[in-house]
């Protein structure tokens, strides 16, 4: 693994730790990331994906460890001899250059000839709808089209790796959502390797090829949006992306790829380990909201409580279910036609869970 | 300025507030009539006066000044007017004087404002205080000890000769090079404070994003740090080169004889008994011309540049 700096991987992580002082920004991060790939870090903010996004881009150090671009060892060359670029939060656009000699500095510094350069511009204007505005100064554009002078001017010297440091984030819910289609767009009409650090789970669920979650400076599961969003490693994980209801179990017998538990009602159901477990440790059952069903309170439920409040969602309503020892439970249900069925705070519920929706983790 | 003020309160208080807010500007109004319109126009007035020879003038209008200051009619007084170079030359070694000393603290004030500006936002204001500690002390004073630093007695000359790195002492006392740190000496933080400002409201993402741009470290200061902060540095460049212009301690004290220049040649006119005040008026008046028209066009340039740009 220490020697594995091959080729076919467009950025490779080895090791790599990163301290400020006392502070631990990264702590002994391996990852890779595969070429062609929207590859995204996500976690909360002090995570440490900005960090090791910067690392990439030559702007930090490591305190040790190593890093690789197509092979080649690029830690210790300074920014401007990496040929990735850079798509940062807050654009940090040239405030005194027009938006197309903002895209042409790239190309220019890299000594492309002049009738190369004013095509290349043409093209990545073009590829981003912005060339009726070349002429414009970044503060006469809005913040989505100086978002995309940002993204053009990235683009233009065709970098090996394009790395995007939250740019969404200062932009309006709306442009969000249409620069992320556009985002995606665009990494498949180049073919260039994306790593896209985001604090947003939307974001980094709807864009991504595989998601790296990260907390603590560490890595702690890598995984396509399916695998992190339905096969959480451990409880951050599982807690961090999307909603999840934590029940407390203890293991009582392992079965092939399920393993028995006992909640503290009594009341035994299977589950999915996601590691090696043992019969007889204490762990933690996760259910997403949308795995559990409710009905009128009978026998046969795993779980019984009390609607507590109702929160509708448009698309589906959002149950807050009280069980009996007081800890809360998230249901949520689709809408449908009939109303029939619906619930009222105050109402006694029982709770059925999908089987095969329920993973063990003992982290 | 106080035009946008003034509207902004006459929205709220119609009439009675109007009135008590132009009375409330008559100290500003006052005082720089007094000291700023005022001394201008005595100036002015007193360059078309006729001297009295004990010093003072006599109040009858004459333009003799102006003709001495630009016009040469032999010693007589007598022969056809040619063009006068005695203080011409004088004013073109001012402004080489000033220019060098400009430069100088450009070089040295640039770095040092760029240093003070990067340093962690609490202890910029104890490296900001380290630039204006000298300026505690009188400029005679730090003048004479730059003078006493520089001549050929001077412990730098004595140092360097102790130690075997000289024969004879280099000579710096006298020479435009000592007029030259003499003015750098006395107006660097001039030059460090506005440029220090400037940097400081710099975004150093910008220089980041050059440098991810293949940019080395000098196309970067070149192509965007320097743009960026330009208004600083030609702020302090005038903030160094005006007062330089007029400087006569540093000349004075450092340049000897022959390094004449205005401020000293100014101040000649009304010291003792010997001075001429109208032309003493005279000399000051086309310097502040000179400045002024100096200041006009480089404003209209930035006013072109900045329509351009917009």
């Amino acid at each position: 693994m220490s020697q594995g700096n091959s080729a076919e991987f467009a950025v490779e992580i080895q090791q790599v730790v990163k301290h400020y002082g006392s502070v631990k920004a990264l702590e002994n991060v391996s990852l890779t990331i595969r070429d062609n790939e929207f590859f995204t870090m996500l976690g909360p903010s002090g995570c440490g994906k900005t960090t090791l996004l910067r690392v990439i881009a030559g702007f930090e150090s490591v305190t040790s460890g190593r890093v690789f671009l197509f092979g080649d060892e690029i830690e210790g060359l300074p920014p401007n001899k990496r040929p990735v670029n850079t798509v940062f939060q807050q654009y940090a656009l040239f405030p005194l250059m027009t938006v197309s000699q903002n895209v042409a500095f790239g190309l220019l510094r890299l000594k492309y000839p002049k009738a190369k350069v004013e095509a290349r511009v043409q093209e990545v204007l073009d590829l981003v709808q912005l060339s009726a505005l070349a002429e414009r100064r970044p503060s006469q554009l809005s913040g989505g089209q100086q978002q995309r002078v940002a993204l053009a001017r990235a683009l233009a010297p065709e970098p090996k790796v394009l790395l995007l440091d939250e740019p969404l984030s200062a932009l309006d819910l709306k442009l969000r959502q249409a620069m992320r289609v556009e985002l995606k767009r665009i990494q498949e009409e180049t073919g260039i390797t994306f790593v896209f650090v985001t604090h947003d789970q939307e974001e980094a669920l709807t864009m991504s090829d595989r998601i790296a979650v990260m907390s603590d400076g560490q890595v702690q599961q890598i995984g396509s949006a399916r695998e992190i969003y339905e096969q959480p490693r451990n409880r951050f994980v599982a807690d961090f992306i999307g909603e999840t209801n934590l029940l407390d179990v203890k293991v009582e017998q392992i079965g092939k790829g399920v393993a028995t538990c006992r909640l503290s009602n009594g009341k035994a159901l299977e589950a999915i380990p996601a590691g090696e477990v043992t019969t007889g440790t204490a762990g933690y059952v996760s259910i997403r909201p949308e795995q559990i069903t409710l009905d009128r309170s009978g026998g046969d439920s795993l779980l019984e409580g009390v609607v507590d409040r109702l929160i509708y969602l448009g698309s589906g309503t959002q149950h807050l279910i009280r069980l009996p020892d007081g800890a809360e439970m998230i249901v949520k249900s689709q809408s449908t036609l009939q109303q029939a069925q619906a619930f009222k705070p105050g109402d006694a519920v029982g709770l059925c869970v999908n089987p095969g929706a329920v993973r063990l983790l003992v982290d | 300025m106080a035009g946008a003020t003034g509207q902004d309160t006459g929205q709220e208080g119609p009439g009675v507030y109007a009135e008590v807010r132009n009375w409330l500007l008559a100290p500003s109004w006052l005082t720089i009539a007094i000291f700023m319109l005022m001394p201008v126009l005595l100036m002015a007035i007193y360059s078309f006066l006729t001297k009295e020879f004990r010093g003072g003038v006599i109040w009858d209008f004459s333009v003799a000044s102006y003709d001495q200051f630009f016009l040469d009619r032999g010693l007589f007084g007598d022969e056809p007017p040619q063009l006068q170079w005695a203080y011409l030359t004088i004013y073109a070694r001012s402004i080489t004087q000033a220019g060098v000393a400009t430069l100088l603290c450009l070089v040295i004030g640039f770095p040092t404002a760029y240093f003070i500006a990067t340093r962690p936002a609490s202890t910029r204001t104890g490296w900001l205080l380290l630039v204006t500690i000298p300026y505690w002390v009188n400029l005679l004073i730090r003048t004479l000890s730059m003078k006493f630093l520089i001549r050929d007695t001077g412990p730098i000359n004595e140092w360097l000769m102790a130690y075997g790195f000289l024969d004879t002492p280099i000579k710096m006392i006298n020479t435009d090079f000592a007029v030259q740190l003499g003015l750098f000496y006395s107006y660097l933080p001039f030059m460090v404070l506005p440029i220090y400002a400037a940097v400081e409201r710099y975004d150093f993402a910008l220089t980041e994003a050059a440098a991810d741009l293949y940019s080395d470290r000098w196309t970067t200061l070149r192509l965007v740090l320097l743009p960026t902060v330009a208004p600083g540095v030609i702020a302090g460049c005038i903030l160094v080169f005006v007062p330089s212009l007029g400087a006569f301690l540093a000349p004075d004290l450092l340049g000897g004889a022959k390094n004449f220049m205005i401020g000293s040649l100014i101040e000649e006119q009304f010291k003792g008994q010997s001075g001429n005040w109208p032309f003493g008026a005279t000399c000051a008046m086309v310097l502040l011309t000179m400045v002024l028209v100096a200041v006009f066009f480089y404003a209209r340039q930035q006013a072109k540049s900045t329509r351009a740009g917009s």
